[in-house]
Protein backbone atom coordinates (compact mmCIF):
# COMPACT_ATOMS: atom_id res chain seq x y z
CA UNK A 1 0.00 0.00 0.00
CA UNK A 2 2.67 2.66 0.82
CA UNK A 3 4.03 1.75 -2.61
CA UNK A 4 0.66 2.78 -4.36
CA UNK A 5 0.87 6.16 -1.64
CA UNK A 6 4.28 7.60 -2.82
CA UNK A 7 3.83 6.26 -6.36
CA UNK A 8 0.65 8.41 -6.19
CA UNK A 9 2.25 11.43 -3.95
CA UNK A 10 4.87 11.82 -6.18
CA UNK A 11 2.71 12.08 -9.51
CA UNK A 12 0.66 14.46 -7.56
CA UNK A 13 3.74 16.39 -6.84
CA UNK A 14 4.83 16.77 -10.81
CA UNK A 15 1.43 17.48 -11.28
CA UNK A 16 1.30 20.44 -8.97
CA UNK A 17 3.93 21.70 -9.72
CA UNK A 18 3.53 22.16 -13.17
CA UNK A 19 0.09 23.62 -12.05
CA UNK A 20 1.54 26.40 -10.90
CA UNK A 21 3.89 27.44 -13.79
CA UNK A 22 1.80 25.51 -16.68
CA UNK A 23 4.55 26.91 -18.61
CA UNK A 24 5.70 22.84 -19.76
CA UNK A 25 2.64 21.94 -21.28
CA UNK A 26 2.52 25.18 -23.15
CA UNK A 27 5.66 25.19 -24.14
CA UNK A 28 5.24 21.54 -25.82
CA UNK A 29 2.01 22.35 -27.36
CA UNK A 30 3.73 25.20 -29.50
CA UNK A 31 6.52 23.18 -29.95
CA UNK A 32 4.31 20.01 -31.38
CA UNK A 33 2.05 22.63 -33.51
CA UNK A 34 5.46 23.83 -34.74
CA UNK A 35 7.02 20.38 -35.70
CA UNK A 36 3.67 19.30 -37.19
CA UNK A 37 3.93 22.53 -39.43
CA UNK A 38 7.89 22.22 -40.24
CA UNK A 39 6.48 18.27 -41.92
CA UNK A 40 3.59 20.20 -43.17
CA UNK A 41 6.65 22.22 -45.50
CA UNK A 42 8.69 18.96 -45.78
CA UNK A 43 6.35 17.00 -47.14
CA UNK A 44 5.44 18.17 -50.33
CA UNK A 45 1.54 17.00 -51.29
CA UNK A 46 -1.86 18.09 -51.67
CA UNK A 47 -3.72 17.64 -47.94
CA UNK A 48 -5.91 14.83 -49.53
CA UNK A 49 -2.51 12.50 -50.14
CA UNK A 50 -1.29 13.00 -46.94
CA UNK A 51 -3.16 10.09 -45.90
CA UNK A 52 -0.49 7.71 -45.93
CA UNK A 53 1.94 10.12 -43.82
CA UNK A 54 -0.39 11.53 -41.82
CA UNK A 55 -0.51 9.66 -38.60
CA UNK A 56 3.78 9.47 -39.06
CA UNK A 57 3.86 12.96 -38.99
CA UNK A 58 1.64 13.09 -35.66
CA UNK A 59 3.83 10.50 -34.28
CA UNK A 60 7.08 11.93 -35.15
CA UNK A 61 5.97 15.56 -33.55
CA UNK A 62 4.66 13.80 -30.14
CA UNK A 63 8.11 11.75 -29.91
CA UNK A 64 9.88 15.01 -30.37
CA UNK A 65 8.33 16.92 -27.67
CA UNK A 66 7.63 14.01 -25.55
CA UNK A 67 11.87 14.10 -25.38
CA UNK A 68 11.59 17.02 -24.32
CA UNK A 69 9.42 16.49 -21.99
CA UNK A 70 11.17 13.42 -20.12
CA UNK A 71 14.41 15.60 -20.29
CA UNK A 72 13.11 17.93 -17.85
CA UNK A 73 11.28 15.54 -15.62
CA UNK A 74 14.42 14.33 -13.50
CA UNK A 75 16.88 17.52 -14.04
CA UNK A 76 14.65 19.41 -11.79
CA UNK A 77 15.27 17.27 -9.02
CA UNK A 78 18.93 17.54 -9.48
CA UNK A 79 17.92 21.12 -7.39
CA UNK A 80 19.19 21.28 -3.94
CA UNK A 81 19.59 17.21 -3.89
CA UNK A 82 15.55 16.88 -4.13
CA UNK A 83 15.90 13.95 -6.10
CA UNK A 84 18.13 12.44 -2.68
CA UNK A 85 15.05 13.52 -0.41
CA UNK A 86 12.66 11.37 -2.63
CA UNK A 87 14.70 8.91 -2.47
CA UNK A 88 14.07 8.73 1.58
CA UNK A 89 10.85 8.08 1.44
CA UNK A 90 9.69 4.72 3.23
CA UNK A 91 9.00 2.67 -0.36
CA UNK A 92 10.54 1.02 -3.25
CA UNK A 93 12.36 3.56 -5.16
CA UNK A 94 10.51 2.20 -8.28
CA UNK A 95 7.98 4.08 -6.64
CA UNK A 96 9.67 7.32 -7.69
CA UNK A 97 9.71 5.81 -10.99
CA UNK A 98 6.02 4.96 -11.82
CA UNK A 99 4.74 8.80 -9.93
CA UNK A 100 7.09 10.16 -12.53
CA UNK A 101 5.85 8.15 -15.34
CA UNK A 102 2.72 8.48 -14.40
CA UNK A 103 3.07 12.07 -14.04
CA UNK A 104 4.91 11.99 -17.55
CA UNK A 105 2.09 10.12 -19.21
CA UNK A 106 -0.57 13.17 -17.94
CA UNK A 107 1.50 15.98 -19.08
CA UNK A 108 1.91 14.23 -22.48
CA UNK A 109 -2.39 13.33 -22.51
CA UNK A 110 -3.09 16.84 -21.85
CA UNK A 111 -0.49 18.00 -24.70
CA UNK A 112 -2.24 15.69 -27.06
CA UNK A 113 -5.41 16.78 -25.90
CA UNK A 114 -4.44 19.73 -27.54
CA UNK A 115 -1.97 18.84 -30.21
CA UNK A 116 -4.46 15.95 -32.00
CA UNK A 117 -7.39 18.02 -33.21
CA UNK A 118 -4.69 20.98 -34.15
CA UNK A 119 -3.17 18.07 -36.42
CA UNK A 120 -6.95 16.75 -37.65
CA UNK A 121 -7.44 20.11 -39.03
CA UNK A 122 -4.16 20.91 -40.34
CA UNK A 123 -4.00 17.53 -42.11
CA UNK A 124 -7.69 17.62 -42.88
CA UNK A 125 -8.02 13.87 -40.78
CA UNK A 126 -11.66 12.69 -39.45
CA UNK A 127 -10.77 12.07 -35.53
CA UNK A 128 -14.12 11.14 -34.68
CA UNK A 129 -15.06 8.45 -37.22
CA UNK A 130 -12.36 6.21 -34.82
CA UNK A 131 -12.22 8.05 -31.92
CA UNK A 132 -12.11 5.38 -29.41
CA UNK A 133 -9.26 3.52 -31.12
CA UNK A 134 -7.43 6.05 -31.55
CA UNK A 135 -8.05 7.39 -28.11
CA UNK A 136 -6.42 3.62 -27.23
CA UNK A 137 -3.84 3.88 -29.17
CA UNK A 138 -2.23 7.45 -28.12
CA UNK A 139 -3.14 6.18 -24.25
CA UNK A 140 -0.91 2.53 -24.94
CA UNK A 141 1.63 4.63 -27.07
CA UNK A 142 2.49 7.35 -24.88
CA UNK A 143 2.34 5.08 -22.18
CA UNK A 144 5.42 3.05 -24.38
CA UNK A 145 7.35 6.17 -24.19
CA UNK A 146 6.72 7.46 -21.08
CA UNK A 147 7.61 3.94 -19.59
CA UNK A 148 10.75 3.66 -21.11
CA UNK A 149 12.02 7.31 -21.65
CA UNK A 150 11.63 8.00 -17.58
CA UNK A 151 13.61 4.99 -17.19
CA UNK A 152 15.99 6.48 -19.07
CA UNK A 153 16.10 10.20 -17.97
CA UNK A 154 16.52 8.86 -13.97
CA UNK A 155 19.64 7.35 -15.57
CA UNK A 156 20.79 10.25 -17.07
CA UNK A 157 19.62 13.12 -15.01
CA UNK A 158 22.69 13.77 -13.52
CA UNK A 159 24.53 13.47 -17.23
CA UNK A 160 25.70 16.74 -18.67
CA UNK A 161 25.06 15.32 -22.21
CA UNK A 162 21.66 14.36 -21.37
CA UNK A 163 20.26 16.69 -23.83
CA UNK A 164 21.67 14.62 -26.89
CA UNK A 165 21.94 11.36 -24.99
CA UNK A 166 18.14 10.57 -24.04
CA UNK A 167 17.08 10.47 -27.42
CA UNK A 168 20.13 8.89 -28.58
CA UNK A 169 18.76 6.13 -26.29
CA UNK A 170 15.23 6.35 -26.34
CA UNK A 171 14.69 6.05 -29.88
CA UNK A 172 15.95 2.99 -31.32
CA UNK A 173 14.88 1.47 -28.38
CA UNK A 174 11.08 2.49 -28.85
CA UNK A 175 10.97 1.71 -32.72
CA UNK A 176 7.98 -1.38 -31.75
CA UNK A 177 6.02 1.41 -30.14
CA UNK A 178 6.17 3.76 -33.09
CA UNK A 179 5.50 1.20 -35.47
CA UNK A 180 2.53 -0.63 -33.83
CA UNK A 181 1.47 3.51 -33.11
CA UNK A 182 1.52 4.51 -36.15
CA UNK A 183 -0.37 2.00 -37.96
CA UNK A 184 -3.11 1.45 -35.65
CA UNK A 185 -3.46 5.28 -35.95
CA UNK A 186 -3.43 4.73 -39.60
CA UNK A 187 -6.58 2.42 -39.14
CA UNK A 188 -8.71 4.73 -36.55
CA UNK A 189 -8.10 7.82 -38.86
CA UNK A 190 -9.69 5.28 -41.98
CA UNK A 191 -12.49 4.93 -39.49
CA UNK A 192 -11.10 1.51 -39.43
CA UNK A 193 -12.64 -1.05 -36.30
CA UNK A 194 -10.96 -2.19 -33.06
CA UNK A 195 -10.36 -5.81 -34.39
CA UNK A 196 -8.26 -4.43 -37.71
CA UNK A 197 -5.97 -3.58 -35.25
CA UNK A 198 -6.05 -5.37 -32.80
CA UNK A 199 -2.63 -6.92 -33.94
CA UNK A 200 -0.78 -3.49 -33.37
CA UNK A 201 -2.55 -3.01 -29.93
CA UNK A 202 -1.43 -6.25 -28.66
CA UNK A 203 1.56 -5.60 -29.67
CA UNK A 204 1.70 -2.23 -27.80
CA UNK A 205 0.04 -3.54 -24.77
CA UNK A 206 2.79 -6.24 -24.61
CA UNK A 207 5.65 -3.99 -25.01
CA UNK A 208 4.13 -1.62 -22.43
CA UNK A 209 3.60 -4.53 -19.79
CA UNK A 210 7.38 -6.12 -20.69
CA UNK A 211 8.78 -2.82 -20.33
CA UNK A 212 7.16 -1.37 -16.38
CA UNK A 213 8.27 -4.95 -14.87
CA UNK A 214 11.80 -4.32 -16.27
CA UNK A 215 12.19 -1.17 -15.04
CA UNK A 216 10.58 -2.17 -12.16
CA UNK A 217 13.22 -4.80 -11.80
CA UNK A 218 15.71 -2.16 -12.62
CA UNK A 219 15.24 0.34 -11.01
CA UNK A 220 16.91 -0.12 -7.48
CA UNK A 221 20.05 -1.30 -9.34
CA UNK A 222 20.46 1.48 -11.65
CA UNK A 223 19.47 4.41 -8.87
CA UNK A 224 21.81 2.72 -6.02
CA UNK A 225 24.89 4.90 -6.11
CA UNK B 1 48.29 -24.47 -15.78
CA UNK B 2 49.04 -22.62 -19.29
CA UNK B 3 49.11 -18.66 -18.86
CA UNK B 4 46.26 -16.25 -20.00
CA UNK B 5 48.86 -14.31 -23.17
CA UNK B 6 49.92 -18.47 -24.08
CA UNK B 7 46.48 -19.36 -24.71
CA UNK B 8 45.13 -16.11 -26.17
CA UNK B 9 48.17 -16.62 -29.02
CA UNK B 10 46.84 -19.92 -29.38
CA UNK B 11 43.38 -18.79 -29.85
CA UNK B 12 44.52 -16.16 -32.34
CA UNK B 13 46.54 -19.01 -34.34
CA UNK B 14 43.08 -21.18 -34.42
CA UNK B 15 41.10 -18.43 -34.87
CA UNK B 16 43.34 -17.23 -38.04
CA UNK B 17 43.80 -21.04 -39.08
CA UNK B 18 40.03 -20.99 -39.42
CA UNK B 19 39.37 -18.42 -41.33
CA UNK B 20 42.27 -19.46 -43.82
CA UNK B 21 39.62 -22.41 -44.37
CA UNK B 22 36.62 -20.70 -44.76
CA UNK B 23 38.11 -18.53 -47.25
CA UNK B 24 39.44 -21.37 -48.97
CA UNK B 25 35.98 -23.49 -48.68
CA UNK B 26 34.20 -20.47 -50.02
CA UNK B 27 35.68 -19.65 -52.51
CA UNK B 28 37.43 -22.81 -54.18
CA UNK B 29 35.47 -25.63 -52.20
CA UNK B 30 31.96 -24.05 -52.55
CA UNK B 31 30.79 -24.13 -55.98
CA UNK B 32 28.94 -20.97 -57.52
CA UNK B 33 25.52 -20.58 -56.64
CA UNK B 34 22.78 -20.72 -59.44
CA UNK B 35 19.34 -18.43 -60.08
CA UNK B 36 16.72 -20.82 -59.93
CA UNK B 37 14.91 -19.80 -63.36
CA UNK B 38 17.38 -18.77 -65.11
CA UNK B 39 20.53 -20.90 -64.31
CA UNK B 40 22.90 -17.84 -64.44
CA UNK B 41 25.46 -17.99 -62.24
CA UNK B 42 25.28 -15.63 -59.09
CA UNK B 43 28.92 -14.81 -57.81
CA UNK B 44 27.80 -12.35 -55.21
CA UNK B 45 26.13 -15.36 -53.58
CA UNK B 46 29.37 -15.11 -52.03
CA UNK B 47 28.88 -12.53 -49.63
CA UNK B 48 25.76 -14.85 -48.06
CA UNK B 49 28.83 -16.19 -46.30
CA UNK B 50 30.49 -13.75 -44.22
CA UNK B 51 26.81 -11.61 -43.94
CA UNK B 52 25.31 -14.25 -42.05
CA UNK B 53 28.44 -15.35 -40.10
CA UNK B 54 28.68 -11.66 -39.25
CA UNK B 55 24.80 -11.48 -38.21
CA UNK B 56 24.75 -14.33 -35.69
CA UNK B 57 27.56 -13.01 -34.17
CA UNK B 58 26.79 -9.83 -33.85
CA UNK B 59 23.49 -11.21 -32.25
CA UNK B 60 25.56 -13.31 -29.84
CA UNK B 61 27.80 -10.08 -28.74
CA UNK B 62 23.97 -9.03 -27.82
CA UNK B 63 23.55 -11.55 -25.62
CA UNK B 64 26.63 -11.72 -23.71
CA UNK B 65 26.26 -7.78 -23.50
CA UNK B 66 22.72 -8.82 -22.04
CA UNK B 67 24.57 -11.38 -19.61
CA UNK B 68 27.48 -9.57 -18.59
CA UNK B 69 25.04 -6.19 -17.97
CA UNK B 70 22.68 -8.39 -15.48
CA UNK B 71 26.17 -9.71 -14.16
CA UNK B 72 27.46 -6.02 -13.54
CA UNK B 73 24.08 -4.98 -11.85
CA UNK B 74 24.05 -7.67 -9.59
CA UNK B 75 27.80 -7.74 -8.41
CA UNK B 76 29.06 -3.92 -9.37
CA UNK B 77 32.38 -5.75 -10.18
CA UNK B 78 34.29 -3.56 -12.88
CA UNK B 79 35.01 -6.81 -14.51
CA UNK B 80 31.62 -7.79 -15.79
CA UNK B 81 30.97 -3.68 -16.68
CA UNK B 82 34.58 -4.59 -19.33
CA UNK B 83 33.35 -7.45 -20.66
CA UNK B 84 29.58 -5.99 -21.59
CA UNK B 85 31.04 -2.83 -23.35
CA UNK B 86 34.06 -5.25 -24.87
CA UNK B 87 31.15 -7.20 -26.29
CA UNK B 88 29.04 -4.45 -27.24
CA UNK B 89 32.52 -3.06 -29.11
CA UNK B 90 32.38 -6.42 -31.17
CA UNK B 91 28.69 -6.28 -31.72
CA UNK B 92 29.19 -3.27 -33.24
CA UNK B 93 31.78 -3.91 -35.48
CA UNK B 94 29.93 -7.25 -36.45
CA UNK B 95 26.64 -5.36 -37.11
CA UNK B 96 28.58 -3.02 -39.22
CA UNK B 97 29.68 -5.37 -41.54
CA UNK B 98 26.40 -7.23 -41.93
CA UNK B 99 25.18 -2.98 -42.32
CA UNK B 100 27.97 -2.75 -45.21
CA UNK B 101 27.87 -6.23 -46.80
CA UNK B 102 23.76 -6.49 -46.79
CA UNK B 103 23.80 -3.31 -49.41
CA UNK B 104 26.35 -4.47 -51.62
CA UNK B 105 24.28 -8.02 -52.27
CA UNK B 106 21.42 -6.00 -52.26
CA UNK B 107 22.24 -3.79 -54.91
CA UNK B 108 23.46 -6.96 -56.79
CA UNK B 109 20.31 -9.05 -56.22
CA UNK B 110 17.57 -6.93 -56.13
CA UNK B 111 18.60 -3.97 -58.13
CA UNK B 112 18.38 -1.33 -54.80
CA UNK B 113 20.70 -0.78 -52.02
CA UNK B 114 18.43 -0.56 -49.06
CA UNK B 115 15.12 -2.30 -48.51
CA UNK B 116 13.46 -2.18 -45.29
CA UNK B 117 13.17 -6.45 -45.06
CA UNK B 118 12.22 -7.51 -41.52
CA UNK B 119 15.90 -8.97 -40.92
CA UNK B 120 18.22 -5.91 -42.23
CA UNK B 121 15.89 -2.94 -40.41
CA UNK B 122 16.21 -5.30 -37.61
CA UNK B 123 20.05 -5.50 -37.56
CA UNK B 124 19.83 -1.61 -38.46
CA UNK B 125 18.05 -0.71 -35.14
CA UNK B 126 20.18 -3.51 -33.45
CA UNK B 127 22.99 -1.35 -34.75
CA UNK B 128 21.38 2.04 -33.91
CA UNK B 129 21.48 0.72 -30.35
CA UNK B 130 25.43 -0.88 -30.29
CA UNK B 131 25.67 2.74 -31.39
CA UNK B 132 23.76 4.43 -28.85
CA UNK B 133 25.72 2.06 -26.21
CA UNK B 134 29.17 3.40 -27.53
CA UNK B 135 28.51 7.19 -27.63
CA UNK B 136 27.03 7.07 -24.34
CA UNK B 137 30.70 5.47 -23.10
CA UNK B 138 32.39 8.47 -25.18
CA UNK B 139 29.25 11.16 -23.97
CA UNK B 140 29.37 10.49 -20.32
CA UNK B 141 32.70 11.15 -17.99
CA UNK B 142 31.57 9.38 -14.61
CA UNK B 143 32.92 5.71 -15.37
CA UNK B 144 30.14 4.63 -13.06
CA UNK B 145 27.04 6.10 -13.89
CA UNK B 146 28.40 5.47 -17.50
CA UNK B 147 28.63 1.56 -16.77
CA UNK B 148 24.78 1.66 -15.09
CA UNK B 149 23.06 3.43 -17.75
CA UNK B 150 24.87 0.92 -20.17
CA UNK B 151 24.03 -2.29 -18.44
CA UNK B 152 20.60 -1.22 -18.63
CA UNK B 153 20.81 -0.04 -21.77
CA UNK B 154 22.19 -3.97 -22.65
CA UNK B 155 19.05 -5.69 -20.41
CA UNK B 156 16.63 -3.23 -22.49
CA UNK B 157 18.24 -3.64 -25.79
CA UNK B 158 18.30 -7.34 -25.84
CA UNK B 159 14.74 -7.88 -24.29
CA UNK B 160 13.72 -5.12 -27.63
CA UNK B 161 15.16 -7.66 -30.07
CA UNK B 162 12.44 -10.07 -30.65
CA UNK B 163 9.52 -7.21 -30.53
CA UNK B 164 11.61 -5.27 -32.70
CA UNK B 165 11.88 -8.02 -35.32
CA UNK B 166 8.11 -8.56 -34.77
CA UNK B 167 7.17 -4.92 -35.34
CA UNK B 168 8.95 -4.52 -38.58
CA UNK B 169 7.86 -7.81 -39.55
CA UNK B 170 4.24 -7.01 -39.52
CA UNK B 171 4.81 -3.59 -40.65
CA UNK B 172 5.92 -5.39 -43.89
CA UNK B 173 3.87 -7.43 -44.85
CA UNK B 174 0.83 -4.72 -44.66
CA UNK B 175 2.84 -2.95 -47.42
CA UNK B 176 3.04 -3.91 -51.03
CA UNK B 177 6.23 -6.74 -51.21
CA UNK B 178 7.93 -5.37 -53.63
CA UNK B 179 10.60 -7.45 -53.04
CA UNK B 180 10.91 -11.07 -51.59
CA UNK B 181 13.60 -12.48 -50.12
CA UNK B 182 13.59 -16.12 -51.07
CA UNK B 183 16.19 -18.30 -50.26
CA UNK B 184 18.57 -19.77 -52.99
CA UNK B 185 18.43 -24.09 -51.93
CA UNK B 186 22.17 -24.55 -50.67
CA UNK B 187 24.71 -27.69 -52.38
CA UNK B 188 26.02 -29.63 -49.22
CA UNK B 189 29.27 -27.87 -50.21
CA UNK B 190 27.98 -24.59 -49.94
CA UNK B 191 26.70 -25.39 -46.17
CA UNK B 192 29.89 -27.31 -44.87
CA UNK B 193 31.72 -23.73 -46.25
CA UNK B 194 29.12 -21.93 -44.53
CA UNK B 195 28.96 -23.62 -41.31
CA UNK B 196 32.95 -23.49 -41.31
CA UNK B 197 32.81 -19.87 -42.02
CA UNK B 198 30.39 -19.60 -39.13
CA UNK B 199 32.52 -21.27 -36.68
CA UNK B 200 35.54 -19.28 -37.98
CA UNK B 201 34.02 -15.87 -37.51
CA UNK B 202 32.85 -16.77 -33.71
CA UNK B 203 36.58 -18.05 -32.67
CA UNK B 204 37.81 -14.59 -34.21
CA UNK B 205 34.74 -13.62 -32.17
CA UNK B 206 35.91 -14.76 -29.05
CA UNK B 207 39.98 -14.06 -29.51
CA UNK B 208 38.79 -10.22 -30.18
CA UNK B 209 36.88 -10.24 -26.69
CA UNK B 210 39.78 -11.77 -25.17
CA UNK B 211 41.98 -9.30 -26.19
CA UNK B 212 40.13 -6.39 -25.54
CA UNK B 213 39.09 -7.41 -22.41
CA UNK B 214 42.73 -7.60 -20.94
CA UNK B 215 43.47 -4.34 -22.71
CA UNK B 216 40.55 -2.48 -21.01
CA UNK B 217 41.85 -4.43 -17.93
CA UNK B 218 45.47 -3.10 -18.51
CA UNK B 219 44.06 0.49 -19.19
CA UNK B 220 42.38 0.55 -15.82
CA UNK B 221 45.18 -0.49 -13.57
CA UNK B 222 47.20 2.05 -15.23
CA UNK B 223 44.40 4.67 -14.46
CA UNK B 224 44.31 3.34 -10.99
CA UNK B 225 48.01 3.67 -10.39
CA UNK B 226 47.92 6.96 -11.93
CA UNK B 227 45.49 7.98 -9.34
CA UNK B 228 47.75 6.80 -6.69
CA UNK B 229 50.22 8.44 -8.15
CA UNK B 230 49.05 11.51 -7.90
CA UNK B 231 48.09 11.13 -4.29
CA UNK B 232 51.72 10.67 -3.46
CA UNK B 233 52.49 13.88 -5.45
Amino acid sequence: MTFLRVTWAITCKDLLTEWRSRETVAALFTFTLLVMVIFGFAVEAPTTELGAVAPGIMWASLCFAGVLLLNRSFQNEGENECLAALMLAPADWAAIYFGKALANLALMAVVEACAVPAFAVLFGRDLLAGLPLLALVLALGTAGFALVGTFLAALTANVRASAVLLPVLLFPLTVPVLIAAVRATAIALAGGPLSDASQWVALLLIYDLLFATLAYMLFDFVMET
Amino acid sequence: MINQSTGRTILGILSFLAILLALALVFLYAPLAADPLTGRALPEQKIFYFHIASAWNGFLGFFLVFAFSIAYLWQRARRWDRLATTAMEISWLYFTIVMVTGPIWGRVAWGVWWTWDPRLTTSLVLWLIATAYLLTRALVHSGERAAIICAALGILGFVDVPIVFMSIHWWRTQHPVLITTESVGLTSPMLVAFIVSLFAFTLFFFYLLWIRASLASAEDMVAHLQERARERL
